[in-house]
């Protein structure tokens, strides 16, 4: 582990962080906190289920060139429907403009760096959320992101702008030739009554090993709706934790669809703090996993104000070696009267070797609210696979019948319908399901 | 059709079938009766493939292969269908794609193409009727939230799609009002074609007003203990299961 806290702390020196402001204050803190905390070990309770240790112990470059990847490589990559979005491309953590395509103009979609987004215009937004995550997380892997967060990428949906074209973000690491440490920032601000889709997937070019740690806060005002729909679909040498942190300022509609297939480690935190009345948030997740794939989703709900409702549906299918965690947190605070908050787990173990930890954690401070959790673990229903087989339809196509409407709860709640399709169709080969 | 010998069966380790033999020629309709735990259930599961049923002994041969060593999926293929007595819930997947991928998938064992759309629509629009269900039923997840009545009528519905040669029912008649009753046995009835042959599992007589058989047996601790025409079902009725414990010689608890 001192491997990559001399490698962090390298490149820190080397590249050393010269603006001034809360980019500086926060790349301060990261880095401090990063060497009093180093790697989460399975001791923190946080990381209690996922190695992550075992992953970063392994012989990184930090943030090699990244000039060697050009647009017939981003092509091969590129997500169906990618002709009407605008496109993001970041190489091994970096943000690449001559890479990337804006279809929408600049009166409603804003980009740039986060060092210059902290002097101008969007100043004040810039100071009061980026890092803002950190409340949440306390461990090394987000402070490791905060000590480089200056070289992120900042967002803004103008307000009462409904972006036509989706934002499809990548985030390649370039692994042809090194094995790559990479650490994406985003901070996205989504104005007064704006409404904006999201993807995002994370990719490996090469056989090298490959790890993505991303940060991306998304800040949500008054009357604005956010599409947020993450892919994974990798490699078992590809390893990444992903925090998406979601503040809701204002009475605003968020939904959420985060889907796994596969990959080494995979730890997606998806954090929702509703700040303002009458909030509503979806979050959905499906992972479909086999191999040695291990797929971690820790969520936050954090209710502050009242009237808010928000649903949790996370659905997993589990195969061969696999392993799967969910973590699901829902604070309701004092003065979050009326919450509404429903919480469900549901997994379907396919081999004997499959394994998933199940764990609603509920922190209710307020006495006049609703709040539901429930989980299952279990086998694919033997009474409907006989039902299935005695109309004459196979084993095999019973079960992918069966896991298919199985996923089917949650695929349906992707809105775009280039990325619904797309899912449809990874999930389906997966499942072997051909109807 | 379907010849039983000496069929024997268990589940765990409590013998249910102990030595079951019967005849159905084509065309037959046979109605199988007895009281609450006699085993005429565990004998639509065993001839259904359902794998919680252990075969100890006996044979089962359907239109000439050994059924019993035959999957679930190909029993079915070679057009065996059981009306399940408690139909089962699935959620996301509709009858009508569920049907849809059983039709197909039976054809494709015997060597045929996939049904076309237009056809396939025809055919389900007619078996419809059949049974006096609605499509927006079909559309929905199969079995999902529907009442005991739909349940079994969509069980006969998919009956009517997949064109068995031989139909078990396995209590199709239980939980059902009057009305659908009527609805379920016209709708079997409309497939009796001389050719097809039907088991009638039924605890009671009231099915077989309907569904008139060819030939009544009584099924009493795990073997058929009497057999004869369609009045032995009124004779039941009349007298009760008693009688027949008490020509076996049984002492009848009061």
């Amino acid at each position: 582990m001192s491997d990559l806290k001399e490698l962090i702390q390298n490149k820190i020196s080397k590249e050393p962080y010269t603006g001034n402001g809360a980019l500086q204050e926060l790349s301060r803190k990261g880095i401090q906190l990063f060497n009093e905390q180093g790697i989460p070990t399975v001791k923190h309770e946080e990381w209690k289920y996922t190695r992550i240790s075992g992953v970063l112990n392994k012989d990184f470059s930090y943030a090699v060139d990244s000039t060697a990847v050009t647009t017939a490589d981003v092509d091969a990559v590129r997500l169906p429907g990618h002709e009407a979005a605008n496109e993001l491309v970041f190489i091994n953590g970096i943000y690449h403009a001559e890479l990337s395509t804006i279809r929408s103009s600049a009166d409603e979609l804003v980009i740039l760096p986060l060092s210059e987004a902290a002097k101008g215009e969007y100043k004040s937004v810039v100071e009061n959320n980026l890092g803002h995550s950190a409340k949440y997380h306390t461990d090394g892997i987000n402070a490791m992101n905060n000590a480089f967060a200056y070289q992120g990428l900042f967002i803004a949906v103008k307000k009462n702008k409904a972006v036509e074209h989706p934002l499809y973000c990548y985030y390649i690491n370039d692994a042809r030739t090194n094995s790559v440490l990479s650490q994406p920032r985003t901070l996205i601000h989504v104005g007064v009554n704006a409404q904006v889709f999201l993807v995002e997937e994370e990719i490996t070019m090469g056989t090298s090993d490959s790890f993505i740690n991303r940060v991306s806060e998304v800040v949500v005002e008054e009357n604005a709706n956010v599409h947020i729909y993450k892919i994974q679909n990798e490699d078992s040498h590809s390893s990444c934790v992903k925090t998406t942190h979601v503040r809701q300022l204002g009475v605003s509609k968020v939904s959420s669809v985060t889907l796994t297939l596969n990959g080494g480690i995979i730890r997606n935190n998806l954090n929702f703090i509703l700040e303002a009345p009458g909030c509503e948030s979806h979050m959905y997740g499906l992972y479909c996993v086999k191999g040695e794939t291990h797929v971690d989703n820790h969520t936050i709900v954090d209710n502050v104000m009242p009237n808010s409702f928000s649903n949790e549906l996370y659905k997993g299918i589990i195969d061969e070696n696999a392993t799967g965690v969910f973590n699901g947190k829902i604070f309701v605070r004092k003065d979050a009267q009326k919450t509404n908050a429903y919480q469900s787990n549901k997994n379907v173990l396919m081999s004997d070797t499959a394994s998933v930890n199940t764990k609603p954690q509920l922190e209710i401070f307020a006495d006049d609210v609703k709040c539901s959790h429930g989980c299952t673990v279990g086998r694919l229903d033997e009474e409907a696979l006989f039902y299935l087989r005695a109309r004459g339809v196979g084993e095999k196509a019973a079960k992918a019948l069966l896991l298919h409407a199985f996923a089917g709860e949650i695929l349906e709640k992707i809105e775009l319908e280039p990325i619904r399709g797309y899912a449809e169709q990874i999930i389906s080969e997966r499942l072997g399901f051909e109807f | 059709m379907l010849h039983i010998k000496n069929l024997q069966a268990r589940i765990e380790e409590k013998e249910i079938l102990k030595g079951i033999n019967l005849d159905i020629k084509p065309g037959e309709v046979h109605a199988i009766m007895g009281p609450n735990g006699s085993g005429k259930s565990t004998l639509a599961s065993v001839l259904a493939g359902r794998s919680d049923y252990e075969v100890t002994g006996g044979e089962v041969e359907f239109n000439g292969k050994d059924l019993l060593e035959l999957s679930p999926e190909d029993r079915s293929r070679e057009g065996l269908f059981l009306a399940f007595q408690y139909p089962v819930e699935i959620p996301g997947v509709s009858t009508t794609n569920f049907i849809k991928t059983a039709v197909n998938e039976i054809r494709k064992y015997r060597g045929e193409e996939p049904m076309d759309a237009v056809e396939f629509l025809k055919k389900m629009k007619e078996k419809m009727k059949l049974v006096e269900i609605d499509q927006s039923l079909l559309s929905r997840s199969l079995n999902e939230g529907f009442s005991g009545g739909e349940k079994k009528r969509n069980e006969i519905f998919q009956m009517a799609m997949l064109e068995p040669n031989l139909a078990i029912l396995d209590e199709t008649d239980s939980g059902l009002d009057i009305d659908a009753l009527r609805i379920v046995a016209e709708g079997v009835n409309k497939l009796r074609d001389g050719k097809r042959s039907f088991l009638v599992i039924t605890h009671y007589q009231r099915l077989l007003d309907y569904i008139v058989p060819d030939h009544v047996h009584v099924l009493y601790k795990g073997r058929i203990v009497k057999s004869g025409g369609k009045e032995l079902a009124l004779e039941l009725e009349e007298r009760g299961y008693d009688f027949i414990k008490e020509e076996l010689g049984e002492s009848v608890e009061a």
